[in-house]
């Protein structure tokens, strides 16, 4: 079983090159369509860029990772089931499902093709990745960003399906693949339209009050002239409680749980995914970068690891709202 | 079509639980959901007290379903589930295969959930957040033990028009009520009064309709409820019966509010009964709703949009 594979996001051609020269295990990536939860415009690959990427991972011994992790609708069931084809015959080393149903076609379609667990499919115990697990063969799971370590661990000891963690980047503070935030909001949800706050949905209007951020029309933030303005996913904006306002859900923060290593690795987590689909190659690169020097260390001398000042503050410097957490891994944050 | 009492998503007193489901048992709903959905910390009514009442229900005539956690985190969740599974599947309870009155089911909100019920070989409810979006994914639910759905809240009427239902199975609806949108690791009242959520200290006993969230300039946007984000507005489909009943809907769920549930339910027994028109509906309920009403959801548009006049037509090829 492997160990800390370092899994890093590749929203593009230069992206994915960026993170395979910097040192990941693995890449993953989506078609440019809403069969992943990355559906933005200018981002993901075609048929061709596809064959390019895997043959630049592979041809350097690394993973090409598929994510085909929206929910496929009646309408539109074969978009999914051509991309489950497409990955199978162009030879990436996994695909990443949500759906039951899909993973159903991947199985009897491509018996030999492995199938991983998206965090998208919102399984927190491990009976229900153990469900996943008897009626599929999945071989790895995501886990969504709401338990807690001693939580994860419970998770891992129970199950021989390789467990993925997330490890730094963009943090949902909802169950993922349950929340609906968006769509009440705009009509386009993660699990169907593959976005969340989408773009289209999205408007930036400077006012005598300051720059508001708006989606689909509600207020989801306003910034003063000293503050930057941030991207308006909307449970990261400020809202009115009781006459109080704040970030009432989750502030403009990054996860980097890049401290707890050393119990990952005890713990026997397989692979740590980095987030970010939707950056440029350059944050792909930095990243990966830190990430690589801090796995080769923990692997190195897991008792000596120290989370250097100067990984921790390069990648401060392109956490969201330069800020960071360690999410619920850490118990009091939740 | 039939009526169902969702699962009560608030945490109330114990005395204004027991109080709401004594009243609730004279109600002419044909399904009650009882049991926790969002908080395993709330312990005011526990396993126990659900089944006494599950079995109340049951001799007023009506199904009783217990509903199971949402999020399941820890080990004492799942032995929580495992414990409600293990009642539902003892034979001294007489499971009618098909519910209906006699027996006793529980409804699955996560896979786990599903792992357990099938390998017990029992039937049950799927849940609005299992995530059946394809004909595939609930026939995988039937063929588990599935005998009734809930479609994500956010389903629209063309897609659900499109599914091919499985034999035996129901569909039931989230018709009525602020609804359920995400759930969080995090305990949003919580931190909504400093707390952590370890020590809590039950704050959201305090708000029996949820904490309102609005927008810098007042619009009313999501209500928390604990670890559960809902709307604000509430979800209200019933004059839209006519497309419900062309849609195949079996089942409508209300979910509990504090004030003016059981008038609420009077409503919509009088719309299914034919003594209320569903024109009429939007201002007979207008005075019990906690908030403004929406149905975008069922129009393939913003959940928040509320369109009464906009009628759906046809099915979409």
């Amino acid at each position: 079983m492997p160990l800390l594979e370092l899994i890093c996001p590749a929203g593009s051609l230069p992206a994915l090159k960026a993170a395979v020269d910097h040192g990941a295990d693995g890449v993953y990536l989506g078609l440019k369509d809403n069969t992943n939860a990355r559906n933005f415009a200018g981002l993901n690959f075609d048929e061709k860029s596809l064959k390019e990427g895997i043959r630049y991972a592979q041809g350097r011994g690394r993973k090409v990772l598929m994510a085909l992790n929206t929910y496929p609708q009646p309408a539109t069931l074969p978009r999914w089931h051509k991309a489950v084809d497409t990955a199978a015959e162009l030879g990436v080393n996994a695909i990443i499902l949500a759906d039951p149903g899909l993973m159903g076609y991947a199985l009897k379609t491509h018996p030999d093709l492995r199938l991983h667990l998206s965090v998208q499919g919102s399984a927190t115990s491990y009976e229900a990745v153990n469900f996943y697990r008897e009626r599929f063969g999945i071989q790895r799971a995501v886990l969504p960003r709401v338990l807690s370590l001693a939580q994860v661990e419970n998770v891992v000891d129970n199950t021989d399906v390789e467990i993925e963690l997330f490890g730094f980047g963009g943090l949902c503070v909802m169950v993922e693949g349950r929340c609906l935030l968006s769509s009440y909001a705009c009509g386009d949800s993660p699990n169907t339209f593959g976005a969340c706050s989408p773009g289209h949905a999205v408007r930036w209007e400077q006012t005598a009050k300051g720059m508001e951020t708006r989606l689909n029309g509600v207020l989801i933030d306003r910034y003063a002239d000293h503050e930057k303005a941030g991207y308006p996913t909307l449970c990261k904006g400020r809202f009115e409680v009781q006459g109080e306002t704040y970030y009432a859900l989750e502030e403009p923060t990054s996860l980097n749980s890049l401290e707890m290593l050393p119990e990952m690795a005890r713990m026997g987590i397989a692979a740590v995914k980095i987030e970010g689909r939707q950056r440029s190659p350059a944050y792909v690169a930095q990243v990966t970068r830190v990430w690589r020097a801090a796995i080769d260390s923990v692997k190195r001398a897991p008792e000596q690891f120290k989370a250097l000042p100067a990984w921790m503050a390069e990648l401060a410097k392109v956490s969201e709202g330069s800020m960071n957490t360690l999410g619920a891994y850490y118990r009091p944050w939740k | 079509m039939q009526l169902a009492l969702g699962p009560l998503l608030y945490y109330w007193s114990r005395e204004d639980t027991l109080a709401f489901y004594e009243a609730a048992l004279a109600w002419p709903v044909d399904i009650v959901y009882l049991g926790e959905t969002v908080c395993s910390r709330r312990h005011l009514l526990r396993l126990p007290d659900w089944i006494e009442l599950a079995g109340r229900f049951t001799a007023a005539g009506k199904q009783a379903v217990l509903a199971s956690q949402t999020l399941i985190e820890s080990e004492s969740d799942l032995k929580a589930l495992r414990k409600m599974v293990a009642w539902v599947s003892t034979p001294s309870q007489a499971l009618s295969p098909r519910g209906g009155g006699s027996g006793v089911l529980v409804e699955a909100n996560e896979w786990g959930a599903v792992r357990l019920l099938a390998e017990a070989k029992l039937p049950f409810v799927a849940g609005p957040t299992l995530n059946a979006y394809n004909p595939d994914t609930l026939a995988l639910l039937a063929e588990l033990g599935a005998v009734r759905w809930v479609p994500p809240v956010e389903m629209p009427r063309d897609m659900l028009a499109a599914m091919p239902i499985p034999e035996g199975m129901q569909t039931e609806l989230f018709a009525y009520g602020r609804l359920p949108l995400a759930f969080s690791a995090r305990c949003f009242t919580a931190r909504h009064y400093n707390l952590q959520k370890d020590d809590c200290q039950f704050r959201c006993i305090d708000h029996p309709d949820g904490l309102v969230l609005a927008s810098r300039e007042g619009e009313d946007f999501l209500c928390i409820n604990g670890i559960q984000t809902q709307s604000a507005k509430v979800m209200s489909l019933a004059h839209r019966l006519g497309e419900l009943n062309a849609a195949n809907v079996d089942v409508l769920r209300i979910s509990p509010q504090s004030r003016h549930t059981e008038k609420i339910v009077a409503l919509f027994r009088a719309l299914l009964d034919g003594s209320l028109t569903a024109a009429e509906t939007p201002a007979k309920l207008a005075p019990f709703l906690p908030a403004q009403p929406c149905d975008g959801y069922w129009l393939g548009q913003a959940g928040m949009a509320w369109q009464p006049e906009r009628h759906l037509e046809g099915i979409a090829p």
